[in-house]
């Protein structure tokens, strides 16, 4: 599931079926995403560093993998397609983001 | 000529606001990419339906839009900005030494002669160039490493290059500044560069009249005359007449001489434009009248321009690239505020309206004149 602005940035709806070779992990699922909407590069996780972006967060199964490791294996729902793998942007009501 | 353009990028997405030749009537265009945040907008002076804009938000990083039909559709395009070998490291807030990190694009200058072809200024300070349309950018690495770059240090906006002006009369120059390091120029399109900042006295820096240094806000010339240069610095308005070797101050009569934009008329290579604010302390106009001022001289004599615009309890601001001028005859003056108004001038300044009042706050204007 994707948020708002990346949708669009993706021109599709919230939720993305990906076909993940291979163990499904964060860092597979996001090449995946990233190898069919390369328009997503960049925007989930930076370029070089590959770490996530600090105001995005990964959910599943009711869980925060925000601070996993990127290799380590996504839950067997999510790897089998029965749950979503959550992309969540940060909440902010400071005055800046007005 | 058929119509105007103005895009503007503002805190909360862009916007294109059309009109015809009388600049009176003015349409203005749903958002696009509504809630993220749009440092600059700019057309390519070649393919005015070509536009490019830099998108950038705290969650999603910076990401590059292209147009190729006037901004009816965008498409996504190469967003890394990767630092040519060695990042090296800049002066942080305490002096300490601090590694070049990207962090966004201020601004985009398409080429006078390309329409693939764009150089963009970005914070950590460097210049890149693409010559695909924006699928990938590389760094003109020249200026980064130029000696002084050690002591080149962030504003409280951040270490940007946020003036890119190229030299219609030598495609090998270009002028850049960055604040605050100071304005830098180029004779070999890119591979080296000096500073330029002979002339231009800074207080907030322990040698005031250091060669780099200089809280720099914006630099303009007029396209005839490539060796005039005008610039607003964190105070002073400053002219160069030799092409930045050295700088006098032409405040003049101004109320205030810090503020942010600065501008050329179109025709008129000695009509140039600012928008005093009251300080560094208090971004807003003094006394809340909102004023631009017009010098027919090249500075030193300027003239309040008030039709039109509130002269009183107005507190906004207009940041570097919120002001722009059109081509057209008389020439129309365009000028953004934090208050998310946009003022248009159709007559070279004389009197004013706004042709939207209420978009998030404006953080750039640009404006094309259609054929």
């Amino acid at each position: 599931m994707l948020p708002h602005h990346l949708r669009n940035l993706a021109q599709v709806e919230a939720e993305v079926k990906l076909q993940v070779d291979g163990p499904v992990t964060q860092r597979t699922v996001l090449d995946a995403l990233e190898a069919s909407y390369p328009m997503l590069r960049g925007t989930i996780r930076d370029h070089d560093t590959q770490i996530r972006r600090a105001y995005l967060r990964f959910f599943a199964c009711k869980e925060d993998l925000s601070h996993d490791p990127p290799d380590s294996p996504l839950p067997e729902a999510v790897a089998s397609g029965k749950e979503p793998l959550l992309i969540i942007g940060a909440i902010a009501g400071g005055w800046d983001w007005l | 000529m058929s119509g105007v353009r103005v895009l503007v990028g503002t805190h909360k997405g862009a916007f294109i606001l059309t009109s015809d030749g009388k600049r009176k009537k003015w349409a203005i265009s749903k958002p696009q990419f509504g809630g993220l945040e749009f440092y600059h907008l700019k057309g390519s002076p070649v393919d005015p339906s070509r536009i490019y804009a830099s998108q950038v938000s705290d969650w999603f990083g910076q990401v590059m839009h292209r147009s190729d039909d006037g901004g009816q559709t965008w498409q996504t395009v190469g967003n890394e900005f990767k630092y040519d070998g060695d990042t090296g490291t800049h002066q942080w807030y305490d002096g300490t030494p601090h590694p070049w990190e990207f962090k966004r694009v201020w601004h985009l200058e398409p080429s006078l002669t390309d329409p693939d072809t764009v150089y963009a200024g970005v914070e950590d300070a460097a210049l890149f160039r693409t010559s695909d349309a924006g699928q990938t950018w590389q760094e003109l690495a020249g200026l980064r490493g130029h000696g002084s770059g050690p002591r080149w240090a962030p504003g409280a906006g951040g270490m940007c290059l946020h003036t890119v002006l190229l030299d219609p009369a030598d495609p090998e120059r270009m002028y850049i500044a960055i604040s605050a390091a100071g304005a830098f120029r180029t004779g070999d399109a890119g591979k080296t560069w000096r500073p330029i900042n002979q002339g231009l006295r800074s207080e907030y820096i322990p040698d005031p009249n250091a060669d780099v240094g200089h809280c720099v806000h914006h630099v303009a010339f007029h396209p005839s005359r490539p060796d005039v240069l005008f610039m607003q610095k964190h105070w002073d308005v400053m002219r160069s007449d030799n092409a930045g070797e050295s700088w006098q101050e032409v405040s003049g009569n101004l109320p205030s001489d810090f503020g942010f934009v600065i501008d050329v008329h179109a025709h008129e290579p000695e009509t140039i434009y600012v928008v005093p604010i009251k300080s560094d302390s208090e971004h807003f106009p003094p006394e809340g009248k909102l004023r631009v001022y017009r010098s027919r001289t090249g500075g030193n004599e300027w003239e309040a321009l008030t039709k039109g615009l509130p002269q009183r309890d107005c507190y906004v601001n207009v940041l570097r690239d919120a002001m722009a001028v059109d081509s057209l005859d008389p020439c129309g003056v365009y000028f953004g505020t934090t208050g998310g108004q946009v003022y248009a001038s159709p007559d070279g300044g004389d009197s004013w309206a706004p042709i939207a009042r209420n978009l998030p706050a404006v953080l750039s204007v640009e404006v094309q004149a259609l054929p």
